[in-house]
């Protein structure tokens, strides 16, 4: 899934990777990729992460992890950092995610009386990010689908999300709803749509395996 | 001619906050939160503060001494999940909280600094960061008023400062730090380093010492400004 992810990233993107399983994306990236990794505290150039014996104190990612800089990376005040992101300079985020709508609504923040920790820049990314994609599980902890027809949770942002990656395929938010657009081996049809809480609309021509 | 020197001992800075004053603090995590400042104002003692921060630090750090004394009863953030000490807090009322997309906190904060009433954006619109603000339409497009932030005090931290409190920040301790320091009536400045006038190199200035009120500086860091081990 991860993997399959990875392959969004196309060669000259400016990408921002949110919190938990985004982040994990770049591992499966060419360390000599084109692409420039932004993060909210004021950083263009994100390098590799680094162990608490090798990292410095003042260079940490959004999400607290102890980072590194690139030849040609920037630093930059938080307006700034904001800037580029709501006038549309992000070609890509990739964000977790609650619940999904079929419309393409997105509810990642909050869960009242249970997760209220604030939004951060989470609706400014999912609201003007010039693509977003979701890594999520199928389906949360007790089973019940993340991919509704209608979200039930607070919502980040309305019609943002393009496309939902997760363990068990991918698929594209459509002006019809879901469509699936590949599956990952070993994994049914039938599966799917057990696990998917709206409508999925399947292509007729062949289903690619990831 | 000659800048002024505005070096002064760090508590006799914070001891000009009054009871229910209103105080910026730079940082984002550890990097750029003025720690020492910090400590000073809980010695200080003053009470029914409103902070202003992008976030409340981790349990036992930074913000979180300013919660633990009781001494805040306003917090307006963005994001308090490194510290489950606040969020406990909010949620039995000991403190109120108001949330703000992080984008938008910063903006509120510049047009502060920049004399400005208020900025319009369509960030939140659609979701309950929305609710009771006011709107107005430009372009045919809906906009929302987000309102100037200023604030009695700053607390910032910089890696360097001079002695007429030109600043400049490192990697990504700067954050908040310049957009805090220009949006306080009186701001006070904690360095790493303050060297005299024209050490600092005029092009490398990030904050000009204009907007700046007390420069101290720290001399050994404490270990609360180290990388966290988790």
């Amino acid at each position: 899934m991860i993997a399959r992810a990875s392959r969004e990233i196309a060669s000259g993107m400016v990408v921002n990777l949110g919190i938990g399983l985004p982040t994990k994306v770049i591992d499966h990236l060419p360390a000599d990729f084109p692409v420039c990794l932004h993060t909210e505290n004021g950083l263009t150039g994100i390098g590799p992460t680094l162990p608490p014996d090798q990292a410095d104190r003042n260079l940490i990612d959004a999400g607290g992890a102890y980072v590194s800089t690139v030849p040609g990376s920037a630093f930059f005040d938080s307006a700034t950092s904001f800037a580029m992101v709501r006038s549309g300079r992000l070609d890509l985020t990739m964000l977790g995610a609650f619940e999904v709508s079929s419309q393409g609504d997105l509810a990642n923040w909050k869960i009242p009386g249970k997760f209220s920790p604030g939004v951060g820049g989470g609706i400014e990314l999912a609201q003007k990010a010039r693509r977003v994609v979701v890594l999520t599980t199928h389906t949360d902890r007790a089973g019940n689908p993340k991919l509704k027809d209608e979200c039930t949770l607070p919502l980040t942002a309305r019609g943002c999300v393009s496309r939902i990656f997760t363990e068990m395929a991918v698929i594209d938010v459509t002006p019809k709803g879901y469509a699936l657009v590949e599956i990952a081996e070993g994994i049914s049809l039938a599966e799917v749509r057990e696990a998917t809480g709206a409508p999925l609309t399947i292509p007729d021509t062949t289903r690619p395996v990831f | 001619m000659k800048l002024p020197d505005k070096r002064c001992d760090m508590a006799a800075a914070v001891a000009r906050i009054k009871d229910g004053a209103t105080v910026m603090v730079g940082g984002f995590g550890v990097p750029g939160t003025p720690m020492a400042l910090i400590h000073a104002l809980v010695d200080h003692g003053a009470r029914d503060l409103t902070l202003i921060k992008n976030d409340a630090n981790e349990p036992g750090m930074g913000l979180d001494h300013l919660l633990q004394s009781g001494q805040v009863t306003r917090l307006i953030t963005t994001h308090l999940g490194l510290n489950s000490h606040a969020i406990d807090l909010m949620n039995s009322g000991r403190i109120k909280v108001e949330f703000n997309a992080q984008g938008m906190l910063a903006e509120r904060i510049r047009a502060g600094g920049a004399g400005i009433g208020a900025v319009l954006s369509d960030i939140g619109i659609g979701t309950e960061l929305a609710e009771g603000k006011q709107v107005v339409e430009v372009d045919g497009k809906p906009h929302l008023v987000e309102t100037a932030l200023r604030a009695d005090f700053a607390l910032i931290h910089a890696d360097r400062a001079d002695t007429f409190g030109n600043l400049a920040y490192v990697a990504t301790a700067r954050n908040f730090n310049p957009l805090m320091a220009m949006a306080a009536t009186h701001v006070i400045v904690e360095a790493e380093t303050v060297t005299p006038l024209g050490a600092l190199d005029a092009d490398a200035v990030h904050t000009s010492g204009v907007f700046v009120d007390h420069v101290t500086e720290l001399g050994a860091l404490s270990k609360e400004y180290a990388v966290v081990q988790r």
